[in-house]
Protein backbone atom coordinates (compact mmCIF):
# COMPACT_ATOMS: atom_id res chain seq x y z
CA UNK A 1 0.00 0.00 0.00
CA UNK A 2 1.27 3.42 -0.89
CA UNK A 3 0.45 6.25 1.45
CA UNK A 4 0.54 9.63 -0.18
CA UNK A 5 1.42 12.62 1.91
CA UNK A 6 1.36 16.18 0.72
CA UNK A 7 4.59 18.12 0.70
CA UNK A 8 3.37 21.61 -0.14
CA UNK A 9 3.67 22.78 3.43
CA UNK A 10 6.51 23.50 5.74
CA UNK A 11 6.04 22.12 9.23
CA UNK A 12 8.25 22.43 12.25
CA UNK A 13 6.77 19.38 13.92
CA UNK A 14 8.68 16.34 12.69
CA UNK A 15 9.13 12.70 13.53
CA UNK A 16 12.42 11.18 14.60
CA UNK A 17 11.77 7.76 13.02
CA UNK A 18 14.28 5.76 15.09
CA UNK A 19 12.56 6.85 18.31
CA UNK A 20 9.01 6.07 17.16
CA UNK A 21 7.68 2.75 18.42
CA UNK A 22 4.55 2.95 16.34
CA UNK A 23 2.25 3.27 19.34
CA UNK A 24 -1.00 5.14 18.84
CA UNK A 25 -0.82 7.77 21.58
CA UNK A 26 -0.16 10.72 19.28
CA UNK A 27 -2.76 9.83 16.65
CA UNK A 28 -5.55 9.78 19.22
CA UNK A 29 -4.78 13.29 20.48
CA UNK A 30 -4.24 15.06 17.17
CA UNK A 31 -7.03 17.67 16.86
CA UNK A 32 -7.14 17.45 13.06
CA UNK A 33 -6.62 13.67 12.82
CA UNK A 34 -3.45 14.34 10.82
CA UNK A 35 -1.41 11.36 11.99
CA UNK A 36 -1.54 7.71 10.93
CA UNK A 37 0.72 4.86 11.98
CA UNK A 38 2.02 3.06 8.92
CA UNK A 39 4.83 0.52 8.71
CA UNK A 40 5.48 0.89 12.40
CA UNK A 41 5.95 4.67 12.33
CA UNK A 42 3.74 7.68 12.86
CA UNK A 43 3.27 9.68 9.70
CA UNK A 44 1.97 13.23 9.63
CA UNK A 45 -0.34 14.28 6.81
CA UNK A 46 1.17 17.67 6.09
CA UNK A 47 -1.97 19.29 4.72
CA UNK A 48 -3.77 18.72 8.01
CA UNK A 49 -1.00 19.46 10.51
CA UNK A 50 -1.49 22.75 12.35
CA UNK A 51 1.76 22.53 14.36
CA UNK A 52 -0.05 22.70 17.67
CA UNK A 53 2.48 20.37 19.24
CA UNK A 54 -0.03 18.03 20.91
CA UNK A 55 1.89 15.04 19.52
CA UNK A 56 5.15 16.38 20.94
CA UNK A 57 3.51 16.57 24.35
CA UNK A 58 1.91 13.16 24.01
CA UNK A 59 4.90 11.11 22.84
CA UNK A 60 6.52 9.22 25.71
CA UNK A 61 9.43 8.25 23.46
CA UNK A 62 10.17 11.85 22.46
CA UNK A 63 9.93 10.81 18.83
CA UNK A 64 8.09 14.00 17.90
CA UNK A 65 10.14 17.13 17.92
CA UNK A 66 10.04 20.64 16.56
CA UNK A 67 12.72 21.77 14.18
CA UNK A 68 14.10 25.06 15.43
CA UNK A 69 17.32 26.95 14.89
CA UNK A 70 20.28 26.98 17.26
CA UNK A 71 22.76 29.51 18.62
CA UNK A 72 25.20 28.32 15.94
CA UNK A 73 22.99 29.93 13.31
CA UNK A 74 23.74 33.37 14.74
CA UNK A 75 27.12 33.26 12.97
CA UNK A 76 25.46 33.89 9.62
CA UNK A 77 24.65 37.50 10.64
CA UNK A 78 26.70 40.52 11.65
CA UNK A 79 24.31 41.64 14.36
CA UNK A 80 21.86 39.48 16.28
CA UNK A 81 18.74 40.43 18.18
CA UNK A 82 16.94 38.07 20.55
CA UNK A 83 13.17 38.37 20.84
CA UNK A 84 12.29 36.50 24.04
CA UNK A 85 8.67 35.41 24.47
CA UNK A 86 7.41 36.48 27.90
CA UNK A 87 6.96 32.79 28.70
CA UNK A 88 10.75 32.60 29.02
CA UNK A 89 10.57 34.64 32.23
CA UNK A 90 8.42 32.00 33.91
CA UNK A 91 11.02 29.29 33.35
CA UNK A 92 13.08 30.84 36.15
CA UNK A 93 12.27 31.39 39.81
CA UNK A 94 10.98 34.77 40.89
CA UNK A 95 14.28 35.55 42.61
CA UNK A 96 15.83 35.82 39.13
CA UNK A 97 14.66 39.22 37.89
CA UNK A 98 13.49 39.60 34.29
CA UNK A 99 16.33 42.07 33.76
CA UNK A 100 18.85 39.38 34.68
CA UNK A 101 17.27 36.86 32.26
CA UNK A 102 17.39 39.42 29.46
CA UNK A 103 21.01 40.33 30.19
CA UNK A 104 21.76 36.60 30.29
CA UNK A 105 20.61 36.34 26.68
CA UNK A 106 23.17 38.99 25.75
CA UNK A 107 25.96 36.88 27.16
CA UNK A 108 24.88 33.94 24.94
CA UNK A 109 25.95 35.83 21.85
CA UNK A 110 23.06 38.17 21.10
CA UNK A 111 23.97 41.80 20.56
CA UNK A 112 20.61 43.10 21.60
CA UNK A 113 17.41 41.96 23.27
CA UNK A 114 13.97 43.20 22.26
CA UNK A 115 11.09 41.86 24.30
CA UNK A 116 8.14 40.30 22.48
CA UNK A 117 6.02 41.77 25.29
CA UNK A 118 6.73 45.22 23.80
CA UNK A 119 5.18 43.98 20.57
CA UNK A 120 2.25 42.66 22.63
CA UNK A 121 1.52 46.20 23.78
CA UNK A 122 1.18 47.30 20.16
CA UNK A 123 -0.98 44.28 19.28
CA UNK A 124 -3.22 45.01 22.27
CA UNK A 125 -3.74 48.63 21.29
CA UNK A 126 -4.33 47.70 17.63
CA UNK A 127 -6.87 44.99 18.52
CA UNK A 128 -8.68 47.44 20.80
CA UNK A 129 -8.92 49.92 17.91
CA UNK A 130 -10.09 47.24 15.47
CA UNK A 131 -12.87 46.08 17.79
CA UNK A 132 -14.32 49.59 17.89
CA UNK A 133 -15.47 49.24 14.29
CA UNK A 134 -19.16 48.30 14.06
CA UNK A 135 -18.75 46.59 10.70
CA UNK A 136 -16.58 43.64 11.62
CA UNK A 137 -17.62 39.99 11.72
CA UNK A 138 -18.32 38.99 15.28
CA UNK A 139 -17.13 37.24 17.26
CA UNK A 140 -13.74 38.52 16.16
CA UNK A 141 -11.07 35.90 16.75
CA UNK A 142 -7.56 36.79 17.85
CA UNK A 143 -4.73 36.04 15.47
CA UNK A 144 -2.13 35.76 18.22
CA UNK A 145 -1.92 31.97 18.26
CA UNK A 146 -0.69 30.59 14.92
CA UNK A 147 -1.93 27.08 15.69
CA UNK A 148 -5.45 28.46 16.14
CA UNK A 149 -5.17 30.35 12.85
CA UNK A 150 -4.12 27.14 11.13
CA UNK A 151 -6.98 25.27 12.77
CA UNK A 152 -9.35 27.85 11.26
CA UNK A 153 -7.72 27.45 7.84
CA UNK A 154 -7.94 23.67 7.93
CA UNK A 155 -11.16 22.93 9.80
CA UNK A 156 -13.18 26.16 9.91
CA UNK A 157 -12.41 28.04 6.68
CA UNK A 158 -15.85 29.69 6.94
CA UNK A 159 -14.51 31.64 9.94
CA UNK A 160 -11.49 33.21 8.22
CA UNK A 161 -13.30 36.57 8.02
CA UNK A 162 -13.69 36.54 11.78
CA UNK A 163 -9.92 36.64 12.34
CA UNK A 164 -8.64 40.01 13.53
CA UNK A 165 -6.17 41.38 10.96
CA UNK A 166 -3.68 42.53 13.57
CA UNK A 167 -0.22 41.04 13.59
CA UNK A 168 0.94 38.82 16.42
CA UNK A 169 3.17 40.50 19.05
CA UNK A 170 6.34 38.83 17.83
CA UNK A 171 5.89 40.27 14.32
CA UNK A 172 5.57 43.82 15.69
CA UNK A 173 8.58 43.22 17.91
CA UNK A 174 10.66 41.93 15.00
CA UNK A 175 9.78 44.88 12.77
CA UNK A 176 10.54 47.44 15.47
CA UNK A 177 13.78 45.76 16.46
CA UNK A 178 15.08 45.48 12.92
CA UNK A 179 14.00 49.02 12.04
CA UNK A 180 15.60 50.68 15.02
CA UNK A 181 18.83 48.73 14.54
CA UNK A 182 19.17 49.45 10.86
CA UNK A 183 18.66 53.12 11.65
CA UNK A 184 21.14 53.47 14.48
CA UNK A 185 23.76 50.95 13.35
CA UNK A 186 25.85 50.68 10.19
CA UNK A 187 24.22 47.40 9.13
CA UNK A 188 21.96 46.65 6.22
CA UNK A 189 18.61 45.11 7.21
CA UNK A 190 19.68 41.73 5.84
CA UNK A 191 22.83 41.71 8.01
CA UNK A 192 20.69 41.72 11.12
CA UNK A 193 19.57 38.35 12.49
CA UNK A 194 16.28 38.49 14.41
CA UNK A 195 15.63 35.41 16.57
CA UNK A 196 12.44 34.51 18.36
CA UNK A 197 13.02 32.60 21.61
CA UNK A 198 9.86 30.52 21.45
CA UNK A 199 7.73 28.17 23.54
CA UNK A 200 5.87 27.06 20.46
CA UNK A 201 6.43 24.99 17.30
CA UNK A 202 3.60 26.77 15.47
CA UNK A 203 5.54 30.05 15.67
CA UNK A 204 8.46 28.32 13.99
CA UNK A 205 6.20 27.31 11.14
CA UNK A 206 4.71 30.80 11.03
CA UNK A 207 8.16 32.24 10.49
CA UNK A 208 8.99 29.87 7.64
CA UNK A 209 5.52 30.10 6.16
CA UNK A 210 3.97 33.41 7.24
CA UNK A 211 0.24 33.42 7.87
CA UNK A 212 -0.98 36.77 6.69
CA UNK A 213 2.07 38.80 5.78
CA UNK A 214 4.25 39.02 2.72
CA UNK A 215 7.32 38.08 4.67
CA UNK A 216 8.16 37.67 8.32
CA UNK A 217 10.79 39.96 9.81
CA UNK A 218 12.02 37.06 11.92
CA UNK A 219 15.01 35.10 10.62
CA UNK A 220 14.63 32.10 12.85
CA UNK A 221 13.30 30.66 16.05
CA UNK A 222 15.10 29.00 18.92
CA UNK A 223 13.18 26.81 21.33
CA UNK A 224 13.17 27.91 24.96
CA UNK A 225 13.96 24.30 25.88
CA UNK A 226 17.03 24.38 23.66
CA UNK A 227 18.52 27.56 25.05
CA UNK A 228 17.55 26.96 28.68
CA UNK A 229 20.66 25.11 29.86
CA UNK A 230 23.07 27.69 28.49
CA UNK A 231 20.95 30.54 29.77
CA UNK A 232 20.77 29.04 33.27
CA UNK A 233 24.58 28.94 33.40
CA UNK A 234 24.93 32.45 31.98
CA UNK A 235 22.49 33.95 34.45
CA UNK A 236 24.68 32.96 37.40
CA UNK A 237 27.23 35.58 36.31
CA UNK A 238 24.82 38.45 35.69
CA UNK A 239 24.70 41.22 38.33
CA UNK A 240 21.31 41.22 40.06
CA UNK A 241 20.86 44.97 39.64
CA UNK A 242 21.05 44.95 35.82
CA UNK A 243 18.31 46.87 34.05
CA UNK A 244 17.11 45.52 30.71
CA UNK A 245 13.34 45.27 30.91
CA UNK A 246 11.35 47.77 28.86
CA UNK A 247 8.02 45.99 28.46
CA UNK A 248 5.16 46.60 30.86
CA UNK A 249 3.51 43.97 33.02
CA UNK A 250 0.52 44.20 30.69
CA UNK A 251 2.53 43.09 27.66
CA UNK A 252 4.26 40.36 29.62
CA UNK A 253 0.89 39.08 30.84
CA UNK A 254 0.16 37.81 27.31
CA UNK A 255 2.06 34.65 28.27
CA UNK A 256 -0.96 33.56 30.31
CA UNK A 257 -4.36 32.60 28.98
CA UNK A 258 -6.53 35.69 29.48
CA UNK A 259 -3.51 37.98 29.44
CA UNK A 260 -4.25 39.18 25.95
CA UNK A 261 -7.70 40.35 26.88
CA UNK A 262 -6.46 41.82 30.15
CA UNK A 263 -4.34 44.09 27.95
CA UNK A 264 -6.94 44.66 25.21
CA UNK A 265 -9.63 45.39 27.82
CA UNK A 266 -12.79 44.47 25.96
CA UNK A 267 -15.60 43.55 28.28
CA UNK A 268 -17.45 41.06 26.13
CA UNK A 269 -14.53 38.74 25.52
CA UNK A 270 -14.49 34.98 25.72
CA UNK A 271 -11.29 33.17 26.59
CA UNK A 272 -10.63 29.60 25.53
CA UNK A 273 -7.45 27.58 25.74
CA UNK A 274 -6.26 24.08 24.77
CA UNK A 275 -6.67 23.12 21.14
CA UNK A 276 -9.57 20.64 21.54
CA UNK A 277 -11.52 23.20 23.56
CA UNK A 278 -10.75 25.80 20.92
CA UNK A 279 -12.07 23.46 18.26
CA UNK A 280 -15.33 22.95 20.17
CA UNK A 281 -15.82 26.69 20.64
CA UNK A 282 -15.11 27.37 16.95
CA UNK A 283 -17.72 24.75 16.08
CA UNK A 284 -20.22 26.81 18.09
CA UNK A 285 -19.13 29.97 16.29
CA UNK A 286 -19.65 28.17 12.98
CA UNK A 287 -23.21 27.29 13.98
CA UNK A 288 -23.89 30.95 14.72
CA UNK A 289 -24.26 30.42 18.47
CA UNK A 290 -21.75 33.03 19.61
CA UNK A 291 -22.76 36.05 17.54
CA UNK A 292 -23.24 38.13 20.65
CA UNK A 293 -19.62 37.74 21.75
CA UNK A 294 -17.35 40.58 20.60
CA UNK A 295 -14.03 38.88 20.71
CA UNK A 296 -12.52 35.48 21.39
CA UNK A 297 -9.03 35.01 22.74
CA UNK A 298 -8.21 31.48 21.65
CA UNK A 299 -4.97 29.73 22.50
CA UNK A 300 -3.86 26.26 21.42
CA UNK A 301 -1.98 25.41 24.60
CA UNK A 302 -3.64 24.75 27.94
CA UNK A 303 -2.91 27.76 30.12
CA UNK A 304 -1.80 29.81 27.12
CA UNK A 305 1.73 30.21 25.71
CA UNK A 306 3.12 29.38 29.11
CA UNK A 307 1.96 25.80 28.48
CA UNK A 308 3.83 25.64 25.17
CA UNK A 309 5.41 22.30 24.24
CA UNK A 310 8.90 23.81 23.92
CA UNK A 311 9.06 25.07 27.49
CA UNK A 312 11.00 23.51 30.34
CA UNK A 313 9.03 24.24 33.48
CA UNK A 314 5.80 22.54 34.49
CA UNK A 315 2.88 24.66 33.36
CA UNK A 316 1.36 25.17 36.79
CA UNK A 317 4.68 26.09 38.34
CA UNK A 318 5.28 28.52 35.49
CA UNK A 319 1.79 30.03 35.87
CA UNK A 320 2.32 30.54 39.57
CA UNK A 321 5.67 32.22 38.98
CA UNK A 322 4.27 34.40 36.24
CA UNK A 323 1.45 35.65 38.43
CA UNK A 324 3.89 36.48 41.19
CA UNK A 325 6.17 38.24 38.72
CA UNK A 326 3.30 40.25 37.24
CA UNK A 327 2.25 41.54 40.66
CA UNK A 328 5.79 42.65 41.33
CA UNK A 329 6.25 44.19 37.91
CA UNK A 330 2.99 46.13 38.12
CA UNK A 331 4.35 47.84 41.22
CA UNK A 332 7.66 48.47 39.44
CA UNK A 333 5.84 49.91 36.42
CA UNK A 334 4.07 52.42 38.66
CA UNK A 335 7.39 53.37 40.29
CA UNK A 336 9.12 53.70 36.90
CA UNK A 337 6.18 55.60 35.46
CA UNK A 338 5.85 53.22 32.48
CA UNK A 339 2.40 52.77 31.02
CA UNK A 340 1.12 50.53 28.24
CA UNK A 341 0.17 52.13 24.93
CA UNK A 342 -3.26 53.71 24.70
CA UNK A 343 -3.38 53.68 20.90
CA UNK A 344 -1.34 51.86 18.29
CA UNK A 345 1.52 54.10 17.13
CA UNK A 346 0.72 55.47 13.70
CA UNK A 347 4.41 55.41 12.87
CA UNK A 348 4.73 51.70 13.59
CA UNK A 349 5.86 49.75 10.58
CA UNK A 350 3.09 47.56 9.30
CA UNK A 351 3.66 44.90 6.69
CA UNK A 352 1.12 44.71 3.88
CA UNK A 353 -1.68 42.49 5.08
CA UNK A 354 -2.34 39.48 2.92
CA UNK A 355 -5.55 37.54 3.24
CA UNK A 356 -5.19 34.28 5.11
CA UNK A 357 -6.04 31.51 2.68
CA UNK A 358 -8.35 28.65 3.51
CA UNK A 359 -6.67 25.25 3.58
CA UNK A 360 -9.72 22.99 3.78
CA UNK A 361 -8.49 19.47 4.29
CA UNK A 362 -11.75 17.70 5.04
CA UNK A 363 -12.67 17.50 1.35
CA UNK A 364 -12.60 13.91 0.10
CA UNK A 365 -12.25 14.59 -3.61
CA UNK A 366 -11.89 17.50 -6.00
CA UNK A 367 -14.80 16.07 -8.01
CA UNK A 368 -18.04 16.59 -6.10
CA UNK A 369 -19.64 13.40 -7.50
CA UNK A 370 -16.66 11.30 -6.47
CA UNK A 371 -16.61 13.03 -3.09
CA UNK A 372 -20.29 12.19 -2.60
CA UNK A 373 -19.63 8.54 -3.42
CA UNK A 374 -16.79 8.56 -0.92
CA UNK A 375 -19.05 10.03 1.77
CA UNK A 376 -21.51 7.25 1.10
CA UNK A 377 -18.81 4.58 1.17
CA UNK A 378 -17.45 6.05 4.37
CA UNK A 379 -20.84 5.92 6.08
CA UNK A 380 -21.46 2.35 4.95
CA UNK A 381 -18.03 1.24 6.11
CA UNK A 382 -18.42 2.97 9.44
CA UNK A 383 -21.56 0.93 10.15
CA UNK A 384 -19.55 -2.27 9.72
CA UNK A 385 -16.66 -1.25 11.98
CA UNK A 386 -16.80 -2.12 15.68
CA UNK A 387 -16.85 1.51 16.91
CA UNK A 388 -14.32 0.85 19.66
CA UNK A 389 -11.92 3.53 18.39
CA UNK A 390 -8.98 1.39 19.49
CA UNK A 391 -6.61 2.82 16.85
CA UNK A 392 -4.93 -0.58 16.33
CA UNK A 393 -5.44 -0.08 12.60
CA UNK A 394 -3.18 2.98 12.70
CA UNK A 395 -6.03 5.44 12.17
CA UNK A 396 -7.17 7.53 15.15
CA UNK A 397 -10.70 6.10 15.32
CA UNK A 398 -13.21 4.01 13.37
CA UNK A 399 -14.53 7.07 11.56
CA UNK A 400 -11.04 7.99 10.38
CA UNK A 401 -10.44 4.40 9.24
CA UNK A 402 -13.69 4.52 7.29
CA UNK A 403 -12.42 7.71 5.66
CA UNK A 404 -9.03 6.13 4.90
CA UNK A 405 -10.79 3.13 3.35
CA UNK A 406 -13.00 5.43 1.23
CA UNK A 407 -9.83 7.19 0.10
CA UNK A 408 -8.20 3.87 -0.82
CA UNK A 409 -5.52 4.36 1.82
CA UNK A 410 -6.54 1.47 4.04
CA UNK A 411 -8.57 -1.73 3.87
CA UNK A 412 -11.26 -3.19 6.06
CA UNK A 413 -8.99 -5.98 7.29
CA UNK A 414 -6.67 -3.34 8.81
CA UNK A 415 -9.23 -3.51 11.61
CA UNK A 416 -8.18 -6.36 13.93
CA UNK A 417 -11.80 -7.18 14.66
CA UNK A 418 -12.74 -7.36 11.00
CA UNK A 419 -9.61 -9.42 10.38
CA UNK A 420 -10.62 -11.84 13.13
CA UNK A 421 -14.08 -12.12 11.60
CA UNK A 422 -12.55 -12.93 8.24
CA UNK A 423 -10.19 -15.52 9.76
CA UNK A 424 -13.12 -17.09 11.61
CA UNK A 425 -15.18 -17.25 8.42
CA UNK A 426 -12.26 -18.77 6.54
CA UNK A 427 -11.66 -21.31 9.31
CA UNK A 428 -15.33 -22.25 9.21
CA UNK A 429 -15.12 -22.69 5.47
CA UNK A 430 -12.07 -24.94 5.89
CA UNK A 431 -13.90 -27.09 8.40
CA UNK A 432 -16.86 -27.34 6.04
CA UNK A 433 -14.58 -28.29 3.18
CA UNK A 434 -12.67 -30.83 5.29
CA UNK A 435 -15.92 -32.65 5.98
CA UNK A 436 -16.65 -33.02 2.31
CA UNK A 437 -15.88 -36.35 0.64
CA UNK A 438 -15.50 -37.29 -3.00
CA UNK A 439 -18.79 -38.72 -4.36
CA UNK A 440 -17.70 -42.46 -4.32
CA UNK A 441 -17.01 -42.22 -0.57
CA UNK A 442 -20.09 -40.28 0.34
CA UNK A 443 -22.36 -42.24 2.57
CA UNK A 444 -25.95 -42.54 1.58
CA UNK A 445 -28.07 -40.51 3.84
CA UNK A 446 -31.16 -42.14 5.26
CA UNK A 447 -33.36 -39.66 3.52
CA UNK A 448 -31.26 -39.60 0.39
CA UNK A 449 -32.54 -39.32 -3.11
CA UNK A 450 -34.87 -42.17 -3.78
CA UNK A 451 -33.70 -45.00 -5.94
CA UNK B 1 -27.87 7.62 4.49
CA UNK B 2 -29.53 7.02 1.18
CA UNK B 3 -28.20 7.83 -2.19
CA UNK B 4 -30.23 8.27 -5.28
CA UNK B 5 -27.10 8.40 -7.36
CA UNK B 6 -26.53 12.11 -7.13
CA UNK B 7 -27.94 12.92 -3.76
CA UNK B 8 -26.92 12.28 -0.19
CA UNK B 9 -29.81 12.13 2.24
CA UNK B 10 -29.07 12.53 5.93
CA UNK B 11 -31.81 11.94 8.47
CA UNK B 12 -31.73 12.81 12.14
CA UNK B 13 -34.39 12.16 14.72
CA UNK B 14 -34.72 14.86 17.36
CA UNK B 15 -36.26 14.73 20.78
CA UNK B 16 -37.81 17.71 22.52
CA UNK B 17 -35.78 19.05 25.48
CA UNK B 18 -32.80 16.85 24.59
CA UNK B 19 -30.18 19.56 24.97
CA UNK B 20 -27.37 17.07 25.37
CA UNK B 21 -27.30 16.14 21.70
CA UNK B 22 -28.41 19.56 20.46
CA UNK B 23 -26.35 20.69 17.50
CA UNK B 24 -25.05 17.24 16.58
CA UNK B 25 -27.25 16.96 13.51
CA UNK B 26 -26.13 20.36 12.22
CA UNK B 27 -22.47 19.56 12.90
CA UNK B 28 -22.80 16.33 10.95
CA UNK B 29 -24.50 18.06 8.01
CA UNK B 30 -21.73 20.67 8.05
CA UNK B 31 -19.04 17.97 8.01
CA UNK B 32 -20.55 16.17 5.02
CA UNK B 33 -20.75 19.47 3.14
CA UNK B 34 -17.06 20.06 3.90
CA UNK B 35 -16.22 16.55 2.75
CA UNK B 36 -17.85 17.02 -0.61
CA UNK B 37 -16.19 20.41 -1.04
CA UNK B 38 -19.07 22.90 -0.87
CA UNK B 39 -17.81 26.51 -0.54
CA UNK B 40 -17.25 27.50 3.06
CA UNK B 41 -19.45 30.63 3.07
CA UNK B 42 -22.33 28.51 1.77
CA UNK B 43 -21.69 25.83 4.37
CA UNK B 44 -21.90 28.52 7.01
CA UNK B 45 -25.38 29.57 5.87
CA UNK B 46 -26.62 25.99 5.75
CA UNK B 47 -25.15 25.25 9.17
CA UNK B 48 -26.79 28.29 10.74
CA UNK B 49 -30.17 27.53 9.18
CA UNK B 50 -29.99 23.93 10.23
CA UNK B 51 -28.85 24.73 13.76
CA UNK B 52 -31.61 27.27 14.36
CA UNK B 53 -34.21 24.78 13.13
CA UNK B 54 -32.71 21.97 15.18
CA UNK B 55 -32.81 24.12 18.32
CA UNK B 56 -36.41 25.15 17.63
CA UNK B 57 -37.48 21.51 17.64
CA UNK B 58 -35.57 20.81 20.84
CA UNK B 59 -36.89 23.92 22.59
CA UNK B 60 -40.52 23.85 21.49
CA UNK B 61 -41.55 20.45 20.12
CA UNK B 62 -42.00 16.92 21.49
CA UNK B 63 -40.11 15.22 18.72
CA UNK B 64 -39.04 15.92 15.19
CA UNK B 65 -36.86 15.05 12.27
CA UNK B 66 -34.32 16.87 10.12
CA UNK B 67 -33.77 15.59 6.62
CA UNK B 68 -30.90 17.09 4.68
CA UNK B 69 -30.90 16.27 0.97
CA UNK B 70 -27.55 17.24 -0.45
CA UNK B 71 -26.98 17.33 -4.18
CA UNK B 72 -24.04 18.91 -6.02
CA UNK B 73 -26.25 21.94 -6.78
CA UNK B 74 -28.06 22.56 -3.51
CA UNK B 75 -28.91 21.48 0.00
CA UNK B 76 -32.51 21.12 1.06
CA UNK B 77 -33.36 21.00 4.74
CA UNK B 78 -36.72 19.65 5.76
CA UNK B 79 -37.53 20.02 9.43
CA UNK B 80 -40.76 18.47 10.66
CA UNK B 81 -41.91 18.31 14.23
CA UNK B 82 -44.76 17.14 16.39
CA UNK B 83 -45.43 19.92 18.84
CA UNK B 84 -47.55 22.86 19.86
CA UNK B 85 -47.28 24.52 16.45
CA UNK B 86 -47.21 28.26 15.84
CA UNK B 87 -50.44 30.23 16.18
CA UNK B 88 -49.34 33.35 14.32
CA UNK B 89 -46.51 32.73 11.88
CA UNK B 90 -46.21 36.38 10.87
CA UNK B 91 -45.66 37.31 14.48
CA UNK B 92 -43.14 34.51 14.93
CA UNK B 93 -41.21 35.75 11.92
CA UNK B 94 -40.62 39.10 13.65
CA UNK B 95 -37.24 39.59 15.24
CA UNK B 96 -37.36 39.40 19.00
CA UNK B 97 -40.76 37.70 19.21
CA UNK B 98 -40.47 34.58 21.29
CA UNK B 99 -42.73 32.15 23.08
CA UNK B 100 -39.83 30.41 24.80
CA UNK B 101 -40.35 30.08 28.56
CA UNK B 102 -37.98 31.75 31.03
CA UNK B 103 -35.94 28.63 31.83
CA UNK B 104 -35.06 28.31 28.13
CA UNK B 105 -34.15 31.97 27.86
CA UNK B 106 -31.91 31.61 30.89
CA UNK B 107 -29.95 29.03 28.92
CA UNK B 108 -29.32 31.64 26.26
CA UNK B 109 -31.89 30.30 23.80
CA UNK B 110 -35.27 31.55 22.68
CA UNK B 111 -34.27 35.13 21.91
CA UNK B 112 -36.86 35.30 19.16
CA UNK B 113 -34.26 35.27 16.41
CA UNK B 114 -34.64 31.68 15.22
CA UNK B 115 -37.12 32.01 12.36
CA UNK B 116 -35.86 35.42 11.15
CA UNK B 117 -32.28 34.09 11.20
CA UNK B 118 -33.26 31.01 9.23
CA UNK B 119 -35.15 32.89 6.56
CA UNK B 120 -32.30 35.40 6.24
CA UNK B 121 -29.52 32.88 5.60
CA UNK B 122 -31.23 30.56 3.10
CA UNK B 123 -32.31 31.01 -0.53
CA UNK B 124 -35.77 29.48 -0.16
CA UNK B 125 -37.81 29.34 3.02
CA UNK B 126 -41.29 28.07 3.67
CA UNK B 127 -43.12 27.26 6.85
CA UNK B 128 -46.38 25.51 7.62
CA UNK B 129 -47.77 25.05 11.07
CA UNK B 130 -50.86 23.61 12.67
CA UNK B 131 -51.57 24.49 16.29
CA UNK B 132 -51.39 21.45 18.61
CA UNK B 133 -50.05 19.31 15.76
CA UNK B 134 -46.69 20.55 14.59
CA UNK B 135 -44.55 22.63 12.29
CA UNK B 136 -42.90 21.93 8.99
CA UNK B 137 -40.06 24.08 7.64
CA UNK B 138 -38.38 23.72 4.27
CA UNK B 139 -35.18 25.56 3.47
CA UNK B 140 -33.01 25.46 0.36
CA UNK B 141 -29.52 26.83 -0.04
CA UNK B 142 -28.02 26.75 -3.52
CA UNK B 143 -24.34 25.88 -3.73
CA UNK B 144 -23.49 28.07 -6.69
Amino acid sequence: MVVKFMIDYFHSVRLTPEKCKGCVNCIKRCPTEAIRVREGRAKITESRCIDCGECIRRCANHAKAAVTDSLEDLKAYKYNIALPAPTLYAQFGIDTPVDVILCGLLSLGFDEVFEVAQGAEISSAAIREYLKSPNIKRPAISLACPAVVRLVQVKFPELLDNLIPVEAPVEFAAQLARDSCSKKLPYAREDIGVWFITPCPAKMTAVKQPLGFEKSDINGTIAISQIYGDLLKAIANIPRDSVCRKATAEGIGWALSGGENAAVKVGNCMIVDEIHNVSEVLEQVALGKLNKVDYIEALACAGGCIGGPLTVENRFVAQHRMRQRLEKMKAEDVARGTKPLEKPPTSSPVCPWRAIEPRPSMRLDQDIFKAMRKVELMEETLKKLPGLDCSSCGSPNCKALAEDIAQGLASETDCVFKLRERVRDLAQEMVDLAEKLPPPLEKESSEGPGK
Amino acid sequence: MKNGGQEIVLEFNLKGADFETAGEASSKIKLVLQQIGVRSDIIRRIAIGSYEAEMNVIIHAYRGKITASISPQQTELLVEDEGPGIADINLAMQEGYSTAPDHIREMGFGAGMGLPNMSRCVDEFSIESVVDTGTKIRMVVRHG
